[in-house]
């Protein structure tokens, strides 16, 4: 499903990259993007069921940097809002 | 001038010596993530035999190079670009693909290939590995950063890790020269075909990342401890308050110590230059040909020598950037400004290269994926202030504005004058991509995805080695189109003799092309001497410095005065600022427009690119001209 998921306070189960805060950590589920820059971000490290820790950003919050498979990659919001993740496994299930 | 063959980065080489003129010598292609270290091995392993060059038909730069090995011979190597897969989107991974399978259009394949990558961070570079191991080619494996790794409390067992790839492995450090013995010898020997325990399927990314986990933990792999001082010096520099601050800090450093701590090295190459002059026109007898000498070759040539002290410091300040990781961060702290008018962050780096030079600046855009925003960022380069321009800038600067401290030490007004004009040359270019990318150049959004590498200590061999590329780029221009523009703008200067005499300067050929064109340029405030240099700087902005230097060195009356004194008697404030901003907007300089040509593949692109910019020169210039003249009178 590509609708959005809503965002609850407090009872936050999924939504995208954007919603971690820094230092927060959640895990990706899905890269709701094309496939060749669904590609590319998995080269990166951006593979689904990998821990990704929202990390600093440019002055504005946007972009952001991710720590991901021992690298840190900076993303814009708007690629960063396509990349669904579950903010901590348990509450997932 | 042909395809910009003074130019060492565009200069198209069809293949590596001493491949395919029957000395054969092996070939080892050096490929690897970005970031990996890979120029720094190909540096360590090649030292100063090194040519940089273009891949034949495409815009991707071909570094080649000779190891010499123990034995004496020699093995070729070819530093490929940097790559995450040979899934071939871009022309970098193209190119790498192309090369390795041996398709590349006049280029052998090569015998054997080092797959450079980072140890402190296998598990992701591993998967390259895949790839590149079913090629089938000989391949070693080298595991960079072994200090790195080491200092973080990471291991690796190699001996299972060469089962696990069936390749021969070795943990280096090419930065410190350490643990390189293995990759000699594999130079050396023919080597064999890899034999990995079952590779992925490579089109499976999530399977090759699997594959990749499964070796490292086969391996024990233990990852380093995060980068303590990489995360400590980010919580500053990606400060909400105190980046930007540093941002701008570093920016301005740049121009300050290009402008004001250059002074003193190039007042003595200034000095060299003026005592040779002296030294062989004291040798030669007075006769024409010492005056072609004295006043065409050393003023000519001595009067743009005099900038090679600034161009290098600016060379090394990119480099400290570039090697140390920061410019990343710079691309991250700039991206929110270049999205606003439609680039993206990674537009940044080719930019503040033009600030060195269009050339590279242009074959730098190469990184950006997506088309239009590559061929905007190669429209707009040429605004940016590139040090070709710094020549006229000092000079006529430096004529007419008197140094004043405006920030105690850090700022003169020449220094901010100077600043002024990088303004200028950065709005013209901001405002240009935002009028291409909101019309003929509109697209979506490219997704903006940039590896932050930790920070690193530049190695003062990576630096040196850039710095004597730019000496030799920058001496090989001023030894041939500017040594002949020098020597055919002498003989303009001196022809037709009037009853076997030199005419006066306003008499001769040149004075004739200056005169024809002032029409053109009075509304600006230029008279003909400035139309000669404007004519002959079409081939390269700094050329013009050396032109008036012969110009004004051939009127009697002007010879005693420095260029500047003759400049400020002869040019008004009006027309002073003219120059500045024609100069600032003009597109006068022939390896840029050959290389956009070349990079955009026609010359569609450059011969609208020259139009626009010339326009935008007349117009700027004319302007300032008016406004300045009536604030002044």
């Amino acid at each position: 499903m590509q609708a959005s998921v809503k965002k609850h306070k407090g009872a936050r189960a999924s939504g995208s990259l954007v919603d971690l805060r820094q230092g927060e950590q959640g895990v990706l589920e899905r890269l709701e993007l094309p496939d060749e820059i669904s590609r590319r971000l998995m080269e990166l490290g951006f593979v689904p069921g990998s821990p990704i820790i929202a990390a600093m950003s440019a002055p504005g919050g946007d972009p952001r940097v991710f720590r991901v498979d021992g690298s840190e990659i900076a993303l814009r919001r708007e690629t960063a809002a396509q990349l669904r993740i579950r903010t901590s496994p348990a509450a997932a299930e | 001038m042909g395809d910009c063959d003074h130019c060492a980065l565009a200069r198209a080489m069809t293949a590596p010596e001493g491949a395919g003129n029957g000395r054969k010598s092996r070939i080892v292609a050096i490929v690897g993530p970005p970031n990996a270290g890979k120029s720094t091995l190909f540096n360590r392993l090649t030292g100063l035999r090194q040519k940089v060059a273009n891949y034949p038909g495409v815009t991707v730069e071909q570094r080649v190079g000779r190891a010499r090995l123990e034995d004496g011979h020699d093995v070729t190597l070819v530093d490929l670009p940097g790559i995450y897969s040979l899934a071939a989107r871009s022309e970098d991974e193209i190119v790498a693909r192309d090369v390795l399978t041996g398709k590349m259009k006049d280029f052998p394949q090569p015998d054997a290939v080092v797959l450079i990558l980072d140890a402190t961070n296998l598990g992701r570079h591993l998967m390259l590995a895949a790839p590149i191991l079913s090629l089938g080619l000989p391949t070693m494996i080298v595991l960079n950063m072994a200090d790195d790794l080491r200092a973080r409390g990471g291991a690796v067992d190699l001996e299972e890790l060469t089962r696990q790839v069936g390749a021969p492995v070795a943990l280096v450090s090419a930065a410190r020269d350490e643990g390189l013995e293995p990759v000699w010898e594999f130079l050396a020997e023919r080597g064999a075909e890899p034999t990995p325990l079952g590779l992925p399927a490579l089109h499976d990314v999530p399977k090759c990342r699997a594959w990749a986990a499964h070796v490292g933990r086969e391996s024990s792999y233990q990852a380093p401890a995060p980068p303590v001082w990489t995360r400590r010096l980010d919580s500053i520099f990606l400060h909400p308050a105190a980046g930007p601050a540093v941002f701008c800090l570093v920016v301005v450093t740049v121009f300050q110590a290009i402008f004001t701590w250059a002074r003193p090295l190039m007042d003595g190459v200034q000095a060299a230059v003026t005592w040779s002059s002296a030294r062989v026109g004291a040798l030669l007898p007075d006769s024409p040909l010492r005056s072609l000498v004295v006043d065409g070759v050393f003023t000519g040539v001595g009067s743009v020598l005099v900038f090679l002290p600034q161009i290098l410091l600016l060379f090394l300040f990119i480099g400290v950037l570039e090697d140390s990781g920061y410019l990343a961060r710079a691309a991250l702290i700039a991206d929110r400004t270049m999205a606003r008018v439609g680039l993206q962050g990674k537009s940044f780096i080719p930019l503040l290269s033009a600030y060195a030079c269009a050339v590279p600046a242009v074959l730098a855009a190469r990184t950006i994926e997506n088309k239009r925003d590559r061929i905007a960022t190669i429209l707009i380069a040429p605004l940016m202030t590139c040090s070709a321009r710094l020549p006229v800038y000092t000079l006529i600067i430096a004529a007419f504005l008197p140094e004043r401290p405006l920030l105690g030490p850090l700022l003169g007004t020449r220094a901010a004058a100077m600043l002024g004009l990088y303004v200028l040359g950065f709005v013209a270019a901001f405002l240009t991509a935002r009028a291409l990318k909101s019309s003929i150049l509109k697209s979506e959004q490219a997704p903006f995805v940039l590896e932050m590498p930790p920070y690193r200590r530049p190695t003062l061999r990576s630096l040196g080695l850039r710095l004597l590329d730019r000496s030799r780029i920058f001496l090989r221009r001023a030894g041939t189109v500017i040594l002949a523009v020098a020597i055919g703008l002498w003989i303009l200067a001196h022809l037709p003799l009037s009853g076997g005499k030199i005419p006066p300067i306003e008499q001769s050929l040149a004075g004739s092309v200056g005169r024809a064109v002032e029409p053109l340029i009075r509304p600006l405030g230029f008279n003909w001497k400035i139309g000669v240099g404007l004519i002959t700087s079409l081939a390269a902005r700094e050329v013009i410095v050396g032109t008036l230097g012969t110009i004004y060195g051939m009127e009697p009356e002007a010879k005693s005065l420095g260029l500047q004194r003759a400049l400020r008697q002869d040019l008004t404030p009006g027309g002073a600022v003219a120059l500045l901003v024609f100069f600032a907007f003009a597109m006068q300089c022939m390896s840029t427009m050959a290389v956009v040509r070349r990079e955009t593949g026609s010359w569609k692109w450059p011969a609208a690119q020259f139009a626009f910019m010339t326009t935008l020169a007349w117009g700027g210039a004319f302007l300032a001209n008016r406004i300045v003249t009536a604030l002044v009178t």
